[in-house]
């Protein structure tokens, strides 16, 4: 995935683990945002608002 | 043809995120890592073990990373304490990785992680299984929000035992709490060699041993641990990384999902008490055990068809779980709106 298959050796590592550092903020974030923006909407919609 | 996201198939990816929205679900709405099913789940699904350890072990790394920033901050963290564990948990766990390729090497990995993984899911789902229907809470999460020392009948006398053996050097600690620092390292290094392993966080043997056997107040226990688990499990993931042993295909997706399910269930919790449900949390774990035996007994009956079966039974079975968690809430939010309009009315 993202072309880092064959990812090895100590470069290969640091860019594994980058990818899911990265991944994991910007998942942080981008849910938080998502979660303030369509959190209420979807609250009344299954709540039957 | 098969369509294709980032060179992988959209369904494997599709798998995955769906996975994870149900183990993110689970383990946020019971305030546990899910690292523990994920890894066993992988070898059912029929991934290498040094694959399904690593993956398990990146997985354990993200979510750390993300209970971190949902916190701010890591809590009530001993630093001397968590850095002298990151040197034991780090040995540990490249003992544990080396054990592993060693064990691979000799075509006995599988055989005996999985044998491992069915004592852990088994023993751990008694455990909440019987605390549950006693009305216990069965463990401590990060998110606990104790202030204070165990009492101290609270602490087994096996506990007591280890404690009194003072071998120097002395470590002094936060509290007041004078401590070996050997007994440090022999807890860092249990559980860096079962994070290496079996690919799990280990806070469920480390929380436990911070507080009974070195002795540190609970939430100085649970900061510590997940600033351990921060570091640990990234440098877990980069030793594993260094062989290639990281499928990014399995991890990106499953922590997509994940961060998204535990969201949903760290919401649940405020509409539903987990104490209800969380009999069947410890049944679908103890399912867990079943499933990866299942397909151990499979491979050596040479009986393919119990591999669809274990596979089966550990996705339906957390399914299961989590549809409950889900129709509890969305009854509880119903039922609550409803109470607010008639009242209201």
């Amino acid at each position: 995935m993202f072309g880092l298959e064959n990812a090895s050796g100590i470069d290969g590592a640091v860019l594994v683990v980058g990818v899911v550092l990265v991944e994991a903020i910007v998942l942080y974030v981008g849910y938080g945002l998502l979660e303030q923006v369509f959190g209420p909407a979807i609250v009344d919609a299954v709540s039957g608002k | 043809m098969t369509m294709e996201l980032f060179g992988v198939a959209a369904s494997l990816l599709a798998l995955f995120a769906g996975f994870g929205v149900l183990i993110g679900l689970l383990f946020g709405f019971f305030g546990m890592g899910g690292s523990f099913l994920v890894t066993p789940a992988l070898m059912v699904m029929g991934y290498e073990t040094d694959v399904a350890v690593a993956s398990g072990l990146a997985f354990v790394f993200a979510t750390s990373v993300i209970a971190t920033l949902k916190h701010r901050d890591l809590g009530q963290v001993d630093y001397k304490l968590g850095v002298l564990m990151i040197a034991g948990t780090t040995a540990g766990i490249e003992v544990g990785k080396l054990g592993l390729h060693w064990l691979q090497d000799i075509g006995l990995a599988d055989t005996v992680v999985s044998v491992i993984y069915v004592a852990l899911l088994g023993g751990i789902g008694v455990f909440i299984t019987y605390t549950a229907t006693r009305g216990g809470g069965g463990g401590i999460s990060h998110d606990a929000e104790g202030e204070g020392d165990l009492d101290d009948e609270d602490i087994p006398d096996v506990a007591k035992k280890i404690q009194s053996y003072r071998i120097p050097p002395m470590m002094s600690l936060r509290g007041g709490i004078s401590v070996s620092l050997w007994l440090i390292l022999a807890v860092a290094f249990a559980t860096g060699l079962l994070s290496g392993f079996l690919g799990v966080g280990g806070g469920f043997i480390r929380m436990p041993a911070l507080f009974y056997l070195i002795g540190v107040p609970v939430p100085v226990a649970v900061g510590t641990d997940l600033f351990e688990i921060v570091f640990s499990g990234g440098i877990g993931s980069f030793l594993y990384a260094i062989d290639g042993a990281v499928d990014l295909s399995i991890v990106v997706p499953l922590l997509a999902g994940s961060a998204l399910g535990a969201r949903l269930g760290a919401s649940a919790t405020d509409l539903v008490d987990e104490d209800e449900i969380k009999v069947y949390f410890g049944v679908m774990l103890l399912l867990g055990a079943v499933a990866v035996a299942i397909r151990k007994g499979g491979e050596f009956a040479d009986v393919p068809v119990l591999q669809t079966v274990s596979l089966v039974v550990i996705l339906g079975a957390a399914a299961l779980v989590s549809g409950a968690v889900v129709v509890s809430s969305v009854r509880a939010l119903r039922s609550e709106y409803g109470y607010a309009t008639t009242t209201a009315d």
